[in-house]
């Protein structure tokens, strides 16, 4: 008790400082509360709002209460026009994009975090502690955090970046060995661009800055390099991973201004996004070692053994085989979101209810460009939960399905990993198409999936094939269906 | 050494923080079922954009005409990333709305 008291008597603190703390505390709660909410589907709306208030209430007592040298925040106009302004566009975006462009926002809003941490990390450099360096040297862990924070707060912001490009199509993937020695250099070079900077002693940051530069420039063409190896089967791993790089980064920040509400907020996504990662990797019964570096779909020695003949089918006879079918099976991909083909298929499963035909749907937890990003889109489409089936469980009954319709959907379908031990995706757990009585494969084109290997399931026996775009092609099977 | 564990000793307080975090995000999340992961990625996403507190706190000392530059852009960023992160998670809750059942 002697203690608490003389400590009080030591420290000067204002009404203002206590509130404040006492808002981040609560804020921090908020995030917390908002978090749990967020993961059961009859709260995660709330959850998010709850969310969304503890964000704006740590913003505004930042705004109206925070002091850093006994200086109130100044600046407001700036601070107010840059708020609004990112309001605005910020409210734009998301209203705006379709649905299927989702997986790509996330990834590119991600990258604005990262691209904060970043700055931050460049802007409090300069005025690293000076009795901490007489102290220490620039081996001390202020330098530690705003390194890392630079550095991963980089890589997350240009690796979101690149995500967003390929996912949105515009950047191709580059596969080449080559670059994963190229990256691995660069990661040692980083670490050791660190060691050699906090082992400068005594030294003014400032004099440090152009080193610090090429420290930025390193880190950043790392974030490019990073992910440009990596193939699409494995982008959802990605975001998911450089989302926690950026949740990382928020709490270094938070550590750096002994923030609470920055401190829990970034440490609950890290740890969140890294559990997330772990799932999908899961899903993929592979490493995360493997998918960061890029070993997906890299190597290509597929054995390319004799692969068969293709056979179509009309609309006009599929819809006559769905029509007398007991149990149908919907296997949707990224074709399905391409395609914006969600409506006509819910339309379709309407239809077949209708004739006491029994539809389900068959998600494989990667199928589409993100984890759940098939649950989505058939949300948006009104399809009922119940319809939704884990592949483990599809899978349990797949003997019994008349028919397995395969809308846009590839590598989850391809039987190769659980024949092929050569196959790049050999291992991965697959929604068993091949089980089933018939399989209908609607596709654009004879193209490879995104892990660029070939797919026997399209030359079975029990398979024929709808060539074109979902869209145009369920629409026709609807309109026959609802002839006969 | 002697660095370590004084940096131990003075930030005590936080470090409990930062592990009980750690456990805790990881409890919160384990359990989510696969419908929501898209979301709850989305909504995390707009959580790590608390970053934008340090972005406010540079330009609101801001003097030099860089440091104010830079620290509008971070706070202009981190907005998008909050504002932009609940909304579109948001939008994808809304559709996730228990409908009324059809016979």
């Amino acid at each position: 008790m002697d203690k608490i008291i003389e400590f009080t008597k030591n420290i000067q603190f204002t009404l203002g400082d206590s509130v404040l703390e006492i808002i981040y505390l609560f804020a921090a709660v908020l995030f917390i509360l908002g978090l749990k909410m967020l993961s059961h589907p009859d709260t995660a709306r709330r959850g998010n709002f709850i969310a969304a208030i503890g964000m704006i209430l740590a913003i505004a007592g930042t705004l109206i209460l925070h002091k850093q040298g006994g200086q109130r925040i100044g600046n407001m106009g700036y601070i107010f026009g840059a708020l609004t302004l990112g309001l605005v566009v910020g409210l734009v975006i998301a209203r705006k994009v379709k649905m299927t462009k989702m997986p790509e926002l996330v990834s590119f809003f991600n990258g604005m975090g990262g691209a904060v941490a970043t700055i931050i990390a460049l802007m409090e450099f300069p005025n690293i502690d000076k009795e901490l360096i007489e102290l220490h040297g620039m081996l001390n862990f202020q330098t530690l955090v705003i390194f890392l924070s630079l550095v991963i707060g980089s890589v997350s912001f240009t690796g979101s970046m690149i995500a967003f490009g390929k996912l949105d199509g515009f950047i191709k993937d580059i596969r080449s060995k080559s670059l994963r020695y190229v990256n691995m250099v660069l990661l040692l070079a980083i670490f050791g661009f660190v060691a050699f900077l906090m082992m400068q002693g005594r030294i003014d940051p400032k004099d440090l800055m152009p080193y610090v530069f090429i420290l930025l420039g390193v880190s950043l063409l790392y974030g490019v390099l990073f992910v440009m190896p990596i193939g699409g089967a494995d982008m959802p791993v990605v975001i998911s991973l450089l989302n926690s790089f950026t949740g990382v980064t928020a709490a270094m920040a938070g550590f750096l201004y002994g923030n609470l509400a920055m401190l829990t907020g970034g440490i609950l996504v890290g740890s969140a996004g890294t559990i997330l990662t772990i799932l999908m990797c899961k899903a993929m019964n592979r490493s995360l070692f493997n998918v960061i570096i890029g070993a997906f779909g890299g190597g290509g020695e597929a054995v390319q053994n004799e692969l068969g003949t293709i056979k179509e089918i009309s609309e006009t006879d599929l819809a006559i085989l769905l029509s007398y079918s007991r149990k149908v099976v919907v296997i949707p991909g990224y074709g399905l979101a391409v395609a914006q083909a969600q409506f006509l298929a819910h339309e379709l499963d309407v239809l077949l209810e209708g004739k006491g035909v029994e539809v389900k749907y068959a998600i494989h937890p990667v199928a589409g460009r993100m984890p759940g990003h098939m649950n989505v889109l058939l949300a948006e489409a009104d399809v009922p939960y119940d319809k939704l089936v884990e592949s483990d469980k599809a899978n349990e009954d797949m003997d019994n399905v008349d028919v397995a319709v395969v809308v846009g959907a590839n590598d989850v379908v391809n039987p190769a990993a659980e024949e092929d031990p050569s196959s790049p995706i050999y291992g991965m757990p697959i929604v068993k198409a091949l089980k089933a009585k018939n399989i209908i494969v609607l596709k654009r084109g004879m193209g490879k999936g995104y892990a660029a290997i070939e797919n026997n399931l399209f030359y079975h026996d029990k398979t024929r094939m709808l060539f074109g775009n979902a869209k145009d092609t369920l629409q026709r099977v609807v309109k026959e269906v609802e002839n006969m | 050494m002697e660095a370590i564990l004084e940096f131990i000793y003075v930030n005590s307080e936080t470090i409990f923080g930062i592990i009980l975090s750690i456990f805790l995000g990881i409890e919160v999340i384990s359990h989510v079922p696969a419908v929501l992961h898209t979301p709850l990625m989305s909504g995390a996403n707009a959580l790590s954009g608390v970053v934008i507190i340090g972005a406010i706190i540079i330009l609101g000392h801001a003097e030099s005409t860089f440091s104010i530059v830079m620290g509008f852009l971070a706070v202009f960023l981190g907005t998008l990333n909050v504002v932009g992160g609940f909304a579109v998670t948001d939008r994808m809750l809304e559709m996730f709305k228990k409908k009324p059942k059809k016979d």
